[in-house]
Parts: C-alpha cells; structure tokens; sequence
C-alpha cells in the first residue's frame, strides 16, 4: 500500500492522526497533514482505509503498491 | 441475516460514494449500483461555497475520487437519473428515466434539498447552494456585467451563509449578510465566538444585518431587485443567496427519515449502513465534528457546542485570532473549538465527556 496526501485539500481535522497516529500526524502551526509512513506495514492497512474514507476533505489517496 | 446478492445506492454524493467504498472495503462482492440525480461523478461538497465559488478550484478538483478509483470499486454509477419512487415490498427503486433497479437491498443516501423562501422560483438572480450546478451559477451570476461591484445579499447566517458572504466578499462584490440571529452563527456557537465572526466579516467589508426576519423577494421584471425585512425595509440587491438550512430529500419516499447531516457524518453513516448491511450491527455514535473556513479564519469544532454558556479559552489568544476554547454544561466537557488551532484542538478532543474542574486555564 502506498499513501499520498493532499496538502492543499486537507482542512486539518485530524480524523487520521485519531485513528492512525503510526501514520499520520498534524502540524503544528496549521494543522495540515503529515505524513509520517507513506509505505505502511501490513497490519496498519485496514485503519489507514479507514482513515483515507473519513477523512472529511478527501485528502489521502491509497494505491496499491506493487 | 443473509448478505443481499445486489445492493442499490440512492444518492452518488459522499454518503452514498462511502457506502458503496465501505461495502467493498468489508469485503463484499455482490452487484452493487449507485445511482444519482446530477449529472457528475461524484464530488465533495463543503469546496463549493469556498474554492469552487472563489475559482481557486476548476470544478473538476472537488471530485471526491479520480475515475480510476471509481472504475476500481466495481460498481455501476446511472448518472443523472433522480430516483422518483420507492417499491419496499418489492425492494425496487423507480427513476425518472423510466428505469426500475430491483435489489437485495436499498440504500437511502439523497441527502438533502435547500429550503427557499416564497416566490424564489422563477425570479432570476436567486440562488441556493448546494450543487455543484449551483455554486458555478452562482458565480457567473456574480461575475455578470450587472453592476460594479454587484450587491449580494445573503439570507441565512449560519455556517453556509457566511462562508458565501466571506467568499463572495473577497470576489469583490458589495456583501450584506443578513439574519435573524444577534451575530453569524450566535444560535450554534453562542455570542463569543459569533462576536468574533461578526468582526471580522465587519472589518473584511461585509455588512452585517443581524437580528434580520426576512418577509420575501422584490423584483422587476423577472429578475431580483431586493430582500424585504419584516420592517419593511428593502436590501437592495442583484444578487440573492437563500442559505436557511435545508430538509432532507425525501420527496421520493412514502416515510420521512431523520438524519444528522455533515460532511463527515456522511462519510462515517456509510462505513455503517455498510456493515449493517453485512449483518454487522453497531450503534451509530460518532464525535460531531465540523469545520468552516471564512476569510483568514478556519475554525474547527468538534463535539457538541452549547450556545448558552460561554467557552472557556484554553490555548491561545482570542486576541491573535489563534486559540482553543471548551465548552460545557453541567461541568461536562461537551465540546471543542480551535480557531486557526486545527492540532490543539484536536488534542483537546479527547477531553469531551470530562469534568470541568481541574481543567488547567491556559496552557
């Protein structure tokens, strides 16, 4: 699994870092997306799906990675 | 409770897109038909009264999913075709073109439709916005060679109405914003946060008048002249945007149905219709959460506010337009507020539910 996000989309609520703190984080200043593992380990898959489809501004993408 | 061999989705917006994402995602591989009312693939919509009403977005971007994405889930999207009826017995769903889609299951995701004020249909230069249809409409509207700057009069001072307000403002266009409550959005956030927003729409330009009953439309001619208060005073405008909340898109159903409505709940009703679907029941009890962004400002709430009680400011400084505020009843945490403060606000999130005592004032 590979994941990108949009910085430019995102509204920094946070929903991601909620569910996936591995993965996902916020800065500080503004609260916009980071993005901590762009190639996360297997058993992080189904949270970061679930963090992708709540995410309220559509920011993170997934692809499947070879 | 057997999985259903097909499921149609009534709705292709972001509750009806995240059932049919959800369904998938929990594994299931029956015929799955989501079908829509508007011609477009599906897209987001908290974009339309900000990036797609200022330009700053091509309509395109505020697709929720590229086609590629789409194509992958494996379902089949009827673009275009509002549904007009709903067969329970024989789980069949009737649309406008003439088409009957029977399934195992049928899931109601049409959302909502603006309420308007009497005698908006048929005059030009009225708005609502809630499509994407509406919000490109609504900026050719404001775009058209009618006045310099056109006056926009926004009826509705709630989270939509003064996100338009802001947007349309900063577009160039001569702004009134106009209400019943004391200060945008007073009735959801109570007066300081509402004072807050009321000064900077003040000081971008926007004219605020609060505590505004509007009794109807004026026009000439077909087209819109003005929005008369309950007074009798008459805004002046080219432009009208009735913004004052919206009843769900039921029209096409026999019952009424009841629902939270946002952006996220959207997206999380379908992780759950998806699972009950699947036979997997679970209460549905999320943390509300919204936010808006208007001007410089991007507040983001999470939980419930009570407009009653005033917030108490907890990191930051309401001063620097930069802060987190609690808001309680009963000595309860029930809320969260971050004001240009999305992270501290989030981490304040998991407080709500907590008593107030011991709470530490400022960071």
């Amino acid at each position: 699994m590979k994941v990108t996000v949009d910085e430019a989309r995102c509204c920094g609520a946070g929903q991601c870092v909620l569910l996936a703190p591995e993965v996902f984080d916020q800065r500080e200043d503004d609260g916009i997306v980071v993005l901590l593992e762009a190639e996360p380990a297997e058993h992080l898959h189904a949270t970061v799906r679930e963090a992708a489809a709540v995410c309220p501004a559509s920011a993170i993408e997934l692809s499947d990675a070879g | 409770m057997s999985v259903p061999a097909d499921v149609v989705v009534v709705g292709a917006s972001a509750a009806g897109l995240a059932t049919a994402e959800a369904l998938r995602r929990k594994g299931y591989q029956g015929g799955l038909t989501v079908l829509g009312a508007e011609p477009h693939l599906p897209y987001d919509r908290p974009p339309l009264s900000k990036q797609v009403l200022s330009g700053a977005w091509a309509p395109d971007r505020a697709r929720l999913r590229p086609r590629e994405a789409l194509s992958a889930l494996g379902a089949e999207f009827l673009l275009g075709d509002p549904a007009v009826g709903l067969d329970v017995e024989r789980r069949a769903v009737h649309t406008a073109s003439g088409r009957t889609l029977r399934a195992g299951a049928v899931v109601v995701a049409t959302g909502l439709r603006p309420r308007t004020l009497p005698g908006q249909a048929g005059l030009a230069g009225v708005h609502v916005l809630r499509t994407l249809d509406d919000a490109l409409a609504l900026r050719a509207d404001l775009r058209a060679d009618l006045r310099d700057p056109a006056r926009l009069v926004v009826v509705g001072d709630g989270v939509l109405g003064a996100e338009i307000a802001a947007t349309a403002c900063e577009l160039g266009a001569a702004v009134t914003l106009a209400g019943p409550e004391p200060a945008p959005l007073a009735g959801r956030l109570g007066p300081m946060i509402a004072g807050l927003l009321a000064d900077l729409h003040a000081e971008r330009g926007v004219r605020l008048r609060p505590g505004a009953g509007v009794s109807g439309l004026d026009g000439h001619d077909g087209r819109v002249t003005g929005v008369r208060l309950g007074t009798g005073e008459v805004l002046p405008a080219d432009v009208v945007v009735v913004a004052i909340g919206a009843v769900p898109e039921t029209g096409w159903l026999a019952g009424t149905l009841i629902r939270l409505e946002n952006r996220t709940n959207a997206t999380e009703q379908g992780g759950l219709v998806a699972s009950c679907i699947l036979g997997d029941d679970r209460p549905y009890r999320p943390v509300p959460y919204f936010w808006t962004d208007q001007f410089d400002a991007r507040i983001h709430v999470h939980g419930t506010p009570s407009a009653g009680a005033e917030p108490t400011v907890v990191d930051g400084d309401p001063a620097e337009r930069r802060f987190v505020a609690l808001y309680h009843r009963n000595a309860t945490i029930t809320g969260v507020l971050g004001w240009n403060m999305p992270k501290q606000a989030r981490l304040w999130r998991g407080r709500i539910g907590d008593a107030v005592t011991g709470l530490a004032p400022a960071l």
